[in-house]
């Protein structure tokens, strides 16, 4: 089988035979990993900024980038990457060097060490850890530390703020994230990435294939809202607020520095959505034909790598389509919603889905009619005080 | 020489270094970004062992949560980083003491045990094998630390409510 691990192995066997230390392989390998994965989130970012500003401006009824390079200035990242790299790095006069410097560096490294269990294709992970899913949203919890060194070693008031205010909204929406990640975790009984994917093949009825998403729809659109807050998109957008913080925790931060943190948000909305799709969207499943030149793995591969892509890339249109079209949350609206609405419906879904999951698909027969009760009586009550607020005002 | 022993040397090596910046440095946020990087070395040391799950948690727990915690509490407090943390008080002496007779009593303790060692033992999979024992013979202890966190809870909401 022409899998990943394979093919590590064979390296390793060859190596063995020709005398060659195991340190020459180990490394050659985890060099050659480390690169591609750098050269997909550098090549991926530079698309999604470049794919950003053309959705944001047909949403406004404008063009966007038209001129750089030709055909509706698809080279505009690469002018712009040129662009922050000949810029001057400028430290401020009283920050703190070694955290500055320091800190876009933890941004970035937590999240490309994310990109560890992402489950490509069928055979194609850089390592299916059997914890995967929580190892991803624990090394996305790095990315808060990172914000907080950049805001306060900036030395700067409005950094402060904007990085407390991302501190407190990320880890706000950590929590029904994780929550709302548990419930497919218990339907397929495993954190693995791989297995996961693994655990949403066939279909029901012949056509409606088993992805997660339907069972849980309400964890999923807990967890693409969290996920936005984690990303500070809009509308959880207050950390970098144009308009309001001048641009929050990065405002000191210029040329390869700013592109440190610039590559690393659209990472981690590439990792988001890599998520979003193993959990609920089913990964790499999807429809394939064998290829006559290509072994069968091969072919697989290729058609899951597609639709895997394709399904994430969807989900990053959806996300910067929310951008352009939503408005932006106040400070207290947004941790109000984190707590208030999305932590209760998060338990709600997983006492749920522990229900079904024990006693069968009666208990959800149960639980609708008990929620039916409870909205009747909830109206019920709010028109009896609403009459009772008139009556006592007249 | 193994791979793991080589990994091993050099986590534990990153981990105690940053442990001295944390308890010896004297900017305090640099302390706070060391102590960061010590919790990140306690869960390699994890994983080291075997012990996946607890070292997703303690990252996720320890420096997605604890380090935020004491970062925020930092930075609200005013002037703090003004003048340089003092890292020794005055009774330096009779406290040198004490550390080291307690080192080496606890260095006799873990070495004298050294031979009749063995590894931790071999699990598949150590996440279903936390939850069943957290939920069967641990049961108890598991329902005390909720109670604990929910007076937790109640008190943080009690100390911030606008009076």
């Amino acid at each position: 089988m022409m899998t990943f691990a394979s093919l590590v192995e064979r390296l390793y066997a060859l190596t063995a035979a020709w005398g060659i230390p195991w340190v020459v392989p180990t490394l050659l390998v985890m060099t050659i990993v480390v690169s591609v994965v750098l050269a997909y989130i550098s090549v991926a970012a530079m698309f999604m900024i470049w794919w950003e500003r053309k959705i944001s401006a047909h949403i406004q009824v404008r063009y966007g980038p038209m001129r750089v390079g030709g055909w509706h200035g698809w080279a505009q990242s690469i002018a712009d990457g040129i662009k922050l790299l000949l810029k001057e790095d400028i430290i401020p006069t009283g920050a703190d060097k070694v955290v500055f410097v320091l800190a876009p560096l933890v941004v970035f490294a937590a999240s490309l060490a994310a990109y560890v269990t992402i489950p490509w294709a069928p055979g194609l992970i850089v390592r299916d850890l059997n914890i995967g899913i929580l190892y991803m949203v624990s090394i996305s919890s790095l990315v808060v530390v990172g914000i907080i060194m950049a805001g306060w070693s900036s030395n700067n008031k409005y950094s402060v703020l904007g990085a407390m205010r991302s501190a407190a909204q990320a880890v706000s929406y950590e929590v029904p994230l994780i929550l709302s990640l548990l419930g497919p975790v218990m339907i397929a009984g495993t954190m693995s990435m791989g297995k996961l994917v693994e655990a949403q093949g066939g279909a029901w009825f012949g056509f409606l294939p088993r992805w997660f998403v339907f069972p849980q729809i309400v964890a999923f659109l807990i967890y693409f809202t969290c996920a936005l807050a984690e990303c500070n998109r809009l509308p959880f957008d207050i950390p970098e607020a144009e308009s309001e913080l001048v641009a929050g925790f990065h405002v000191e931060y210029s040329g390869m520095r700013f592109a440190i943190f610039f590559l690393a948000e659209y990472a981690n909305m590439f990792t988001v959505s890599a998520i979003a799709t193993t959990m609920f969207l089913g990964g790499w499943q999807g429809p394939w034909i064998p290829v006559p030149g290509l072994p069968r793995d091969v072919a697989h591969g290729l058609f899951g790598l597609f639709w895997f892509l394709g399904k994430c890339y969807f989900l990053i249109f959806v996300m910067m389509w929310l951008r352009w079209t939503l408005a932006r949350l106040r400070v207290d609206q947004l941790m109000n919603f984190a707590w208030k609405v999305l932590l209760p419906i998060a338990f709600a879904n997983l006492i749920v889905t522990g229900l079904v999951l024990v006693v069968g698909g009666r208990a959800l027969l149960y639980v609708a009619g008990i929620a039916i009760l409870l909205l009747v009586a909830i109206a019920l009550a709010a028109r009896g005080a609403v009459r009772s607020a008139r009556v006592e005002r007249a | 020489m193994t791979l793991k022993l080589a990994i091993f040397y050099v986590v534990a090596a990153f981990t105690l270094w940053a442990a001295a910046v944390v308890v010896m440095g004297k900017n305090i946020v640099r302390a706070a970004v060391a102590l960061i990087f010590s919790f990140c070395g306690m869960a390699a040391l994890y994983v080291l062992l075997d012990a996946e799950f607890l070292a997703a948690v303690q990252v996720l727990i320890y420096v997605g949560g604890i380090t935020i915690l004491l970062l925020f509490a930092i930075m609200l407090t005013s002037r703090i980083a003004a003048k340089a943390a003092r890292v020794v008080n005055d009774q330096v002496v009779l406290s040198a003491m004490v550390a080291a007779g307690l080192a080496v009593g606890l260095i006799y303790a873990s070495t004298s045990g050294l031979a009749t060692i063995s590894g931790p033992p071999r699990l598949p999979e150590t996440t279903p094998f936390l939850g069943r024992a957290l939920l069967t013979t641990y049961a108890l202890p598991f329902e005390v630390v909720s109670v604990l966190l929910l007076a937790a809870m109640v008190g943080a909401i009690v100390l911030a409510r606008k009076e």
